[in-house]
């Protein structure tokens, strides 16, 4: 059989999403013989590929890279999935949303040139990290901050024998 | 007594009790989250509405709206899981409710709620508002981002303490509750500082100071034991 192509990409969040995947353990053994790792922080391939079967997408839209590459990712990715709690409603990255985008530059780079408040070097600073829905359509979520291993590994597993992927319960808990 | 149905089965209530208590005399859950055993039916968060089947499908409070004579109500149904969902959604999104760094996660209405109604995202944009931290209480923090103006604290300021120091202010979107017409809750002189108003927060909003994320836990069923003790105003 196949393997099933996967990625998984961090936007705006801490990686703690992708810290709570490794901690699958000695599941990723049994994850490697069903699934190729064909994009992700953790693998070391620069373009994102075409025809990908499943994304995880952690973070917030925070910024006009995450805007783009989200975009892009939904193009080439039949099943994406929001990873977490930033991604499934903004969460901390949303915390600064009810500011003003330069205030919250301004205090952390002070005075004079700012990184992020027009485009650059650095990716322009959208006015509000989004979740990703906001953005486009989102096939599944994963909730929780971070979501624990076994609630990714539930998913998963739904997901590779072709059950919905769909959590209920406590596992929709966010936090 | 009154004989009534509720998702098929055939129940019997006093007169005057509302569709909620028949309901779990019955052992039928009804999600809540403005309801509170020990204060006044409030009927705002629209959590338990209900359907009455020969009142043309039409939609009703469970917890302030009370038993009649051959009701015929539907509690559970794919039409009101889906509308509470909604309701829980538009609460979920009017203010900033971050689990991850809140002090009640873990112990919170709302949260449980979105794990009981299945709720998996919220489907309207956020609102993300800019409300201030009030702090200037000795003993308690109330964080307005976290409210969801499910009145619970006002009614438990006044009608079990007396103190009416909580109440609303504002309309619609802009609604908030605030102490003393406004102003710090520091600076609030009919508080007693009893309490009662934060066992009686389903969430976030109103806590003790110095709590840490998800050690905030509440005691709500606080208000049925004393109010069952003395006599209702």
């Amino acid at each position: 059989m196949p393997k099933v192509k996967v990625a998984t990409i961090w936007f705006s969040g801490c990686s703690g999403c992708h810290m709570s995947f490794l901690d699958l353990d000695e599941r990723l053994v049994e994850l490697a013989q069903k699934v190729d790792i064909v994009y992700s922080p953790v693998v070391d391939i620069k373009e994102f590929p075409d025809g990908v079967e499943l994304t995880l997408v952690e973070g917030a839209v925070g910024n006009s890279d995450h805007r783009e590459m989200l975009l892009e990712i939904r193009k080439k990715t039949k099943l994406l999935v929001a990873f977490g709690d930033c991604a499934v409603t903004g969460n901390v990255p949303s915390m600064r949303n009810p500011l003003p985008r330069e205030e919250v530059l301004r205090s952390v780079y002070g005075e004079g040139e700012i990184p992020g408040l027009e485009e650059g070097e650095v990716p322009k600073l959208l006015p509000q990290a989004l979740p990703l829905s906001m953005v486009v359509p989102v096939d599944g979520f994963i909730h929780g901050c971070p979501p624990p291993a076994d609630r990714i590994w539930r998913f998963l597993q739904r997901l590779l024998s072709g059950e919905s992927p769909t959590l209920v319960g406590e596992d929709l808990r966010f936090g | 007594m009154i004989h009534l149905e509720i998702d098929g089965r055939a129940i019997t209530a006093r007169p005057g009790q509302t569709i909620l208590e028949a309901a779990e005399g019955a052992g039928i859950r009804i999600p809540t989250l403005c309801h509170l055993k020990g204060l006044s039916p409030w009927g705002s968060c629209r959590i338990c509405l209900v359907e009455i089947a020969n009142w043309n499908g039409r939609l009703v409070p469970a917890c302030a709206t009370q038993v009649q004579e051959g009701m015929r109500v539907v509690a559970t149904s794919p039409r009101l899981t889906e509308l509470r969902r909604r309701v829980l959604e538009l609460l979920f999104a009017e203010r900033n409710h971050i689990c991850a760094i809140c002090v009640s996660s873990g112990h919170c209405e709302l949260q449980d709620l979105a794990c009981e109604l299945g709720m998996e995202v919220v489907r309207v944009p956020y609102r993300f508002p800019g409300l201030a931290l009030d702090a200037s209480h000795g003993k308690f923090v109330y964080d307005p981002n976290r409210c969801v103006l499910c009145g619970r604290c006002v009614r438990a300021c006044s009608e079990v303490e007396g103190a009416m120091t909580w109440g609303f202010s504002g309309r619609g979107i802009h609604t908030t509750v605030e102490p003393d017409l406004g102003g710090p809750w520091g600076s609030a002189e009919t508080c007693t500082e009893c309490g009662k108003c934060l066992e009686a927060c389903p969430v976030g909003a109103l806590v003790e100071r110095g709590k840490a994320t998800a050690e905030q836990e509440k005691e709500p069923q606080l208000l049925a034991q004393l109010t069952e003790r003395r006599p209702r105003a």
